[in-house]
């Protein structure tokens, strides 16, 4: 047991959340990133969803990859991925249908979101699954605490909600002449709120920031 | 005149980029200098041309609910839209894979220009979320689908382009340290996202 949680698997669990965070250091999954967070609802779905299948995509992969052919490699991880999503998709659309409607497209672009296939071409294909595993989920919780971040964001100050919960009515902000402030439900406010994140992050990382 | 507007509106309107985030990985990463982005812009465009009808193909006479009735009544009932995922992405891996060939052959130049984002358009989410943008969006006829596509890459290639040439003028003023790179791209998006808002209820 202590050799399953030892210093060097705990670093690919927490590393991902930091110093190797796939969306403001790897610069993957933007694409769905930016395009769930308007509500923390569909944002913890998605973040939930490309968690479980990048763990078991990385596990799959790891267990396979002895026995797949270098040339057809990304075939296979794609079935393997597409197999999985389609799951997901399957399940949410049974038990969570609302969600499902909401997230439209983007369950489908788990397939091709870049953090999934990185991780499985740049570690899964070379270590062994317990790590692998490991390193899916913690680079799937990287990806979830950016996502929160910015839902939080974009749902506060867009329409003065949290998880739904009309926050800002209660408090009674309205009658003072608050206004939601409509651009944060827009795209172009998701970009600008991930650079800020990212401006911050490096502020305090300063081994990050980029060279001239 | 449906197949203009079609194409204007999915080129400003409905921009892959900044309306709806696709393709983003690889329009971040290799929009630093215009060169490389015009070959991964063409790239798109062709890719994105010849998936998206072959996709929507496959979606009218293998996939949808009753789809397979043109094979015999039997079949009318059999609904595989659950496959539609797998089968597109396998259409568009082996259409990137031909494309890597044909460029490899005709054009080494570019073929190393684009170095490993030539296979990465394969999971470029811009190809793929076409696809599945066409199956929602149930067009009527594979030219509909053919002009979507048409107009969906080359707003990718427009977007592309534009950002690299900013990020080419931008190396030379003083941006704040941590915001130096990635953070600025993501910020001036933004403002180009803006400015493209403008173009929302666009028809001619």
């Amino acid at each position: 047991m202590s050799q399953l949680f030892s210093s060097s698997n705990v670093k690919l669990l927490t590393n991902p959340l930091n110093q190797e965070n796939p969306i403001t250091v790897q610069v993957l999954g933007i694409c769905s990133a930016l395009a769930v967070t308007v509500q923390m609802k569909p944002a913890l779905v998605m973040a939930l969803s490309v968690t479980i299948v990048m763990g078991v995509a990385n596990l799959i992969i790891s267990l396979l990859r002895n026995t797949i052919p270098p040339r057809i490699r990304i075939i296979v991880q794609l079935v393997v991925i597409a197999t999985l999503v389609i799951l997901v998709d399957q399940i949410l659309k049974a038990f969570l249908y609302d969600v499902s409607k909401e997230l439209s497209v983007f369950v489908g672009l788990i397939i091709t979101n870049c953090i999934i296939l990185g991780r499985l071409e740049a570690f899964a294909m070379s270590n062994k699954p317990w790590q692998s595993l490991l390193d899916g989920i913690g680079n799937g919780l990287g990806y979830a605490w950016i996502l929160f971040v910015v839902a939080f964001f974009r749902e506060f100050l867009g329409s003065g909600t949290f998880f739904g919960y009309p926050v800002l009515e209660k408090i009674g902000l309205y009658q003072t002449g608050y206004v939601n402030n409509g651009l944060m439900i827009l795209p172009p406010m998701a970009l600008i709120l991930v650079g800020v994140i990212i401006w911050v992050h490096r502020s305090f990382n300063k081994s990050l920031i980029e060279s001239k | 005149m449906e197949h203009i507007n079609l194409f204007i509106s999915s080129v400003f309107v409905n921009n892959m980029v900044f309306a709806y985030f696709l393709g983003m990985c690889s329009y971040l990463a290799v929009s630093k200098t215009v060169k490389t982005s015009v070959g991964l812009g063409l790239a798109v465009v062709f890719v994105m041309f010849i998936t998206i009808p072959i996709n929507y193909l496959m979606e009218k006479y293998l996939l949808r609910e009753g789809a397979l009735a043109w094979l015999s009544p039997q079949l009318a009932g059999v609904d595989l839209s659950f496959l539609s995922f797998i089968m597109f992405i396998a259409v568009i891996a082996a259409m990137v894979q031909l494309v890597e060939m044909v460029v490899e052959k005709f054009s080494p130049a570019l073929y190393n220009a684009l170095g490993i984002f030539l296979p990465l358009i394969a999971v470029n989410c811009a190809i793929l979320g076409g696809s599945l943008f066409m199956q929602e969006r149930e067009f009527a006829t594979v030219w509909e689908s053919a002009t979507f596509a048409a107009g969906s890459g080359f707003g990718f290639f427009l977007a592309i382009v534009s950002l690299a040439a900013i990020r080419e003028k931008i190396k030379y003023s003083d941006v704040p340290a941590p915001l130096r790179g990635l953070g600025i791209t993501f910020i001036l998006v933004g403002l180009m996202a803006m400015a493209f808002m403008g173009f929302m209820g666009f028809k001619i």
